[in-house]
């Protein structure tokens, strides 16, 4: 996904509005980012835990929903910390808000 | 070498070397102290962020909870983990760019209000307070036991290193220490794991033992878990892998967790240590990294212990009982009836008797000691502390002296960590909190960084008082109220200071007595009043912060809705945290 402001110049005409793309912007990578760190722990842990532990699928010797309770979520939220770090660190660069790394 | 020795020589080669740092990041000014000038790399802090966060009580008892209790365990496992998905993506990054030295401070500042401040004092003093007496109690308990001497002892001893380097070096000093405990710790916690995993599964990554086939013995492969549901089943436990708490329950008392591990003051302020905001962001990477280690072990841990345990001790008679078995009944925290008289130890499900076991005086030559408790009429006769299942795992698992030496040193540092990271927010909290920024605001830099080493110093006595006279059913009630509290104060408060410009003084503060209120009214009856257990909609204590937080975020928004709406220069800096140039370093 290409963030539209990613060939934008250095600093934009309008702070203003750039300011205010920027946040819309990182209100939607937490909002995605949140969406599965709910998924993974509170859905496939808990409230689904019973039909994937049901279900054929198994994680080595481990029924799924057990497995993602005690090991699988934490896992995912490693992934998710990772991802969060890549997403903002990009839309940082778009924005012209990295210039102290290259000082 | 016997094991005083070995014990000896990691236990003070740990401490020396705990020492020698502390010494050399001696703190100076109020900077240093409270944000070890904020030039901490994103690995070290992650490194010091995860000793800080894993306490005693996790390095000890959380692997003995999950044996016992198996999927029931999961809600600590995913809280004390998801919760920094929530500090890295809602919390910590704003805060290190609001760039001041406390969370209290942010309170304040935000809400334009003293009284918004004081609350912040109260309720950090309150969770630190309640966590720190847990960690001088089992600082105690590892030296009485390792070197034979009084708890009380024991619990100074501990205290006084705590402050040589937490109330010298500040932040500096417990930085650089929490990396060195780290490393102890994380050894300590994996290298018998990895032991006990070749032996039972012959996986020698003990995180997949778990999902791994048991082949101890030279039996048929069959998965451990398997193995492990059909012994609870015999033995009349419920399945290992099923549990027994409400779905709604368990959901609540899982976000509680994970909401107050987001709102939990020494975690935070570990994030204002770093250089910038993409350093925090990486450090929450790397500091969810080394925790995952031991999270990801611990299940293993549980699972390996309880089958251990089970073959070991069930239907073995008690003269051919295991050597740990005998070692550990000797330090009183395993005891056996023998209530059908045949000489052999059944495990069954249930209490064997009432209570703690007090146990008589006279003992046959080569028999169990004796208690007293009235029994009870199910089939079990073995009584085990869970407390024992990591302390004695070495031991179940037949490995080297240096071992076991190596996990209580591990114990140790697990316990120091977390109690100079508290001991910092209790200290900065009076010193700057309440001394700088409410009653003296003309204090010097020099004055403020005297406060905080005093503040320290009688907050730890008084943690070394609770530790050697716990009032051991309050603090074992209180560590849900902790959280509870985390989760239904600071969380929700400092998310929407940041998310929302509209939120203003009066809902922030009528939000945080709501919030506080219910959580605090709920687990004060239920826990010390009620003497039932007939919940509203099954919600135990544990997760009635849950409830609490989400009262705490319609009150504010309604409030702040029929206020004023704050000041200009108040959403002016809403709009400067939320852009991370220009983190600098920590001001006042």
């Amino acid at each position: 996904m290409k963030s539209p402001y990613q060939d934008a110049p250095r600093q934009p005409l309008n702070a203003a509005a750039s300011r205010s793309a920027y946040w819309s912007k990182s209100l939607q990578i937490v909002g995605i980012v949140l969406a599965f760190w709910m998924f993974v722990s509170l859905g496939c842990g808990i409230l689904f835990r019973e039909a994937l532990d049901a279900s054929a699928l198994s994680v080595g010797g481990a029924p799924l929903g057990f497995w993602m309770a005690q090991q699988g979520s934490i896992i995912g939220f490693l992934f998710l910390l990772f991802l969060y770090m890549v997403l903002m660190n990009r839309l940082d660069r778009a924005h012209g808000f990295d210039q102290e790394d290259q000082s | 070498m016997n094991q005083d020795a070995w014990n000896f020589i990691f236990i003070g080669g740990s401490f020396a070397l705990y020492i020698l740092i502390a010494i050399r990041s001696r703190a100076a000014t109020t900077k240093e102290y409270y944000v070890a000038s904020g030039g901490v790399s994103p690995l070290a802090n992650g490194m010091a962020t995860a000793a800080d966060w894993m306490s005693a009580a996790t390095f000890i008892s959380m692997a003995g909870i999950i044996a016992a209790s198996g999927y029931d365990a999961s809600r600590f496992l995913m809280g004390w983990t998801g919760g920094f998905v929530l500090l890295t993506t809602l919390i910590v990054p704003y805060l290190r760019k609001f760039n001041k030295f406390t969370v209290t401070d942010f309170l304040g500042d935000r809400f334009y209000s003293n009284f918004a401040r004081a609350v912040g004092v109260i309720c950090a003093v309150f969770i630190c307070m309640t966590y720190i007496m847990g960690q001088m109690r089992g600082v105690g308990l590892v030296f009485s036991r390792l070197f034979d001497i009084e708890i009380w002892l024991g619990v100074l001893i501990g205290a006084s290193i705590v402050f040589f380097y937490a109330g010298i070096g500040g932040m500096k000093g417990i930085t650089y220490t929490q990396v060195a405990q780290y490393c102890v710790m994380v050894f300590a916690y994996t290298i018998p794991a990895v032991f006990i995993s070749i032996l039972l599964t012959g996986n020698p990554v003990p995180q997949l033992g778990l999902i791994g086939d048991f082949t101890k013995d030279g039996v048929d492969p069959v998965p451990l878990l398997s193995k492990l549901n059909t012994l609870n089943q015999e033995l009349g436990f419920a399945k290992y892998t099923d549990g027994s708490f409400g779905k709604l329950d368990m959901f609540c008392i899982t976000t509680a967790l994970m909401c107050g591990t987001a709102g939990l003051p020494h975690v935070i302020v570990r994030f204002f240590t770093v250089k910038s905001v993409k350093a925090v962001r990486s450090s929450a990477c790397w500091t969810l990294l080394f925790i995952a280690v031991v999270y990801l072990t611990a299940p293993a841990i549980g699972a390996f212990a309880r089958t251990n345990l089970i073959s070991e001790i069930h239907n073995c008679q008690y003269n051919q009982a295991p050597a740990w078995f005998k070692n550990w009944e000797n330090r009183g925290l395993i005891a056996w009836v023998d209530k059908n008289d045949d000489g052999v130890m059944q495990h069954r499900s249930g209490p064997p008797f009432k209570g703690k076991p007090v146990y008589t005086l006279q003992r046959e030559e080569q028999g169990p000691r004796q208690v007293t408790n009235p029994l009870t009429d199910n089939a079990n006769e073995v009584f085990y502390e869970r407390d024992i299942l990591v302390m004695a795992n070495p031991e179940m698992a037949g490995l080297p002296m240096w071992v076991i030496a190596l996990v209580m040193a591990g114990c140790v540092a697990a316990a120091l960590s977390t109690a100079a990271g508290l001991l910092l927010v209790l200290s900065t909290s009076i010193s700057h909190d309440l001394m700088k920024k409410i009653v003296s605001p003309n204090m010097s830099d020099t004055h403020e960084v005297l406060w905080a080493r005093a503040a320290s110093f009688f907050f730890l006595c008084v943690a070394a008082w609770f530790g050697i006279n716990p009032p051991a059913e309050f603090v074992a009630k209180t560590v849900a109220f902790a959280f509870g509290l985390a989760a239904s104060s600071f969380f929700p408060t400092i998310l929407m200071g940041i998310f929302s410009k509209r939120i203003n003084r009066e809902g922030a503060i009528a939000g945080m007595i709501a919030g506080v209120g219910l959580t605090a009214g709920y687990i004060v009856y239920f826990q010390f009043l009620a003497g039932h257990k007939e919940y509203w909609f099954g919600i135990s204590p544990e997760g009635i912060g849950c409830f609490g937080m989400i009262l705490n975020f319609a009150v504010a928004t309604a409030v702040s809705a029929i206020t004023p709406a704050p000041p200009k220069e108040i959403v002016d800096m809403v709009e400067n945290i939320r852009n991370p140039n220009d983190a600098g370093s920590a001001t006042h």
